[in-house]
């Protein structure tokens, strides 16, 4: 909700001057900067009460007409409009004024999906910032966001944003290498960086030999990686199927050391075959 | 005032009494359930026989069952208290007997077969085991022989254990909004077939964990009418493999009883993933997996643990297949029995007889439980 109204108030401000209204005796800043120092000029005589009120801040200070009241650094942060109350001994005063993000990025909210992926898919790589004064306004003017992807061999994809009502946005593609990819995000001075996994694909190729162990078969596939050569990491399952005739051994095998291996008892004749996940290898005829 | 007093003294001196009476002279049926005396009918026919140890072995009255027996000389109590129960922590550890049958299989003047078929209540629902007895003349009663089901045992040995397995470290409290979390397992389903039945509907399908990380895995299903209101919302409970390992698939089955298939216009499908630790071992190996053709059409076979861990109870699932690949019917098994490194055992899992002529194929997949462990 305070967002929806930032949004309302600063579209209207936009950049604008920082300039002075006048009210009857109250001469009102246009705008003031989150967390700078300001002031407000009272006309005519005597003692009045001078409220200012806004988005989760309330100031109140005794004040002699005719003067002007000044307000330190820090005193109003949180952006949006203010009302100002005057009550003296006569009918009360009123006006208002903005109180606008700070100048400079202080701090990006930095999104960035999936943390976890497969090598090689188009645009799969989210990352959307919203940019931050130091008071945890969010800036709604233009402001060049870059984002930049690089993957472990340090290949970078690079990208400039100007967000849009405080946020931007991109999409990268997942590169065909594995590994920890940094994803940054930069606005001015303030910078953030995520990390995104890619993982190996579906396994490409699989493949299994066959050979007499004692009274049983010891089935081994061999490395397993998937089609962009990446091996496909220990503890994907693996499953080994043996038919014959009406009968069917099975056997969920982890991957362990890039390959999967188990001993099983398999009657000649039987055919072994081997898969991982939806993914089928070679069959071979199991004869003595 | 007076008229209390003398009625609360005539109850205090009654109940002094019965009590005195009842334990200086109990009556027979109580003294049998403190132990003191056996109050069975005596093991005049075969029948009786097998009856009074089925009772023997419902009360928890082991010595007084292994008594009964006429060949203990060949194993002693414990070997038959550990044949019922088990020797390692299994489903049948904490389960009691609720009921038992007696069948007469054959019978001459002096020795006789009779089947006893035993129902266990466990925690995991029911569990039946049968067994057949050979019972023989001894003197002027009958007793019973036990068939010892003795189980190779495990050499006593060192297995190297180099298991995979996944922690997870979740995002601390201390971090802000928009920090990154750790991403769900992607999983999806890959087959779905509804079916009605005369219980009502049920939801056949296989669910596949794609990720490169171990997922816990369940699945909701809502049927709607064909105005698009939702009629009943139902979750697959235990009729699946929750943990999937990377790549592996499970079948599940969600049952909508009294639900009709005629009023259901479409059906929403939500399967969930967790994050969760797990380990990739121990591998269970089924073997000799065979289709039995009706009457009591069932799929049989051997759970064989290949690795150096007891698994505790075992949880089989069957996948049935029509000749086109498609899924006919999901049953499943609970074994009651911990399963061994290297040893094998049994399993069965019945199939509807009119689905049993549609299967042609089957996949089967397994679920371990350790106790004190994870899934």
């Amino acid at each position: 909700m305070r967002l929806l109204a930032f949004f309302a108030s600063g579209l209207a401000l936009g950049v604008a001057p920082l300039a002075f209204a006048q009210s009857g005796n109250l001469t009102l800043p246009k705008a003031v900067e989150a967390g700078a120092a300001f002031s407000i000029a009272t006309a005519g005589s005597g003692k009045a009460t001078l409220y200012i009120a806004g988005l989760g801040q309330v100031v109140k200070r005794q004040v002699d007409l005719g003067q002007t009241v000044n307000f330190p650094v820090g005193t109003l942060y949180s952006a949006g409009r203010y009302v100002v109350v005057l009550q003296g001994d006569q009918e009360p005063e009123s006006g208002e004024f903005d109180v606008v993000p700070a100048k400079g990025v202080a701090e990006l909210s930095f999104l960035a999906r999936p943390s976890r992926l497969p090598v090689g898919l188009h645009d799969a790589i989210t990352g959307a910032v919203y940019v931050f004064d130091a008071y945890k306004n969010l800036m709604v003017a233009p402001t060049p966001v870059s984002f930049e992807l690089s993957g472990p061999s340090g290949a970078a994809q690079k990208r400039t944003v100007v967000t849009r009502f405080g946020a931007a946005w991109t999409e990268f593609d997942s590169t065909a290498r594995q590994g920890a990819d940094k994803f940054v995000a930069n606005a001015g001075a303030a910078s953030t960086r995520r990390v995104i996994s890619q993982v190996p694909g579906d396994p490409c190729g699989l493949t299994m030999t066959a050979k007499r162990d004692g009274k049983q078969v010891e089935l081994q596939t061999a490395p397993i990686r998937d089609c962009s050569g990446n091996p496909v990491p220990d503890g994907e399952v693996v499953t080994f199927t043996a038919s014959f005739g009406d009968d069917q051994s099975t056997a969920d095998v982890p991957i362990k050391g890039g390959i999967a291996k188990i001993d099983m008892p398999i009657q000649d004749g039987a055919l072994i075959s081997v898969a991982s996940g939806v993914v089928m290898g070679n069959q071979i005829r199991w004869e003595k | 005032m007076k008229n209390g007093i003398l009625l609360a003294a005539a109850l205090i001196i009654a109940t002094v009494v019965l009590i005195v009476i009842g334990t200086v002279k109990p009556i027979p049926s109580a003294e049998h359930f403190a132990g003191e005396q056996n109050l069975l009918p005596s093991s005049s026919t075969p029948e009786a026989a097998v009856r009074n140890l089925g009772d023997e072995i419902s009360l928890g009255h082991w010595a007084r069952a292994y008594d009964s027996l006429a060949n203990k000389t060949q194993f002693s109590e414990d070997e038959f208290i550990h044949d019922l129960t088990g020797y390692y922590a299994n489903l049948r550890t904490d389960a009691t007997l609720n009921s038992f049958e007696v069948r007469p299989l054959h019978a001459t003047e002096n020795d006789a077969e009779m089947r006893l078929t035993l129902h266990w209540a466990t925690v995991l629902g029911p569990s039946e085991s049968t067994r057949d007895l050979h019972v023989t003349r001894v003197g002027d009663h009958w007793a019973p022989e036990w068939p010892l089901d003795k189980r190779p045992a495990v050499p006593p040995q060192v297995i190297p254990v180099n298991y995979l397995r996944w922690d997870v470290i979740y995002p601390g409290p201390g971090d802000d909004w928009g920090v990154q979390g750790v991403e769900a397992p992607h999983v999806r389903i890959v087959d779905m077939r509804p079916v009605q039945r005369a219980e009502g509907v049920v939801i056949l399908g296989e669910l596949l964990n794609d990720d490169v990380v171990p997922a816990y895995v369940s699945v909701t299903a809502t049927l709607q009418s064909k105005t698009g209101k939702a009629l009943a919302t139902e979750d697959s409970f235990d009729k699946i493999s929750h943990v999937l390992l990377p790549k592996q698939v499970t079948p599940f089955l969600i049952d909508f009883p009294d639900a009709t298939l005629s009023s259901v216009g479409s059906i929403r499908m939500s399967p969930f993933s967790t994050l969760v630790p797990a380990s990739a071992d121990p591998v269970i190996e089924i073997d000799n997996a065979h289709l039995n053709p009706a009457p009591d059409a069932s799929l049989s076979g051997e759970l064989m643990n290949e690795s150096g861990q007891i698994v505790n109870v075992a949880h089989v699932l069957g996948t049935f297949y029509d000749k086109s690949g498609q899924v006919v019917w999901i049953g499943d098994e609970y074994i009651d029995r911990a399963l061994l490194p290297q040893t094998p055992q049994a399993f069965l899992i019945h199939i509807p007889e009119d689905l049993a002529r549609n299967v042609s194929s089957q996949r089967t997949v397994v679920s371990s439980f350790e106790y004190g462990g994870v899934l």
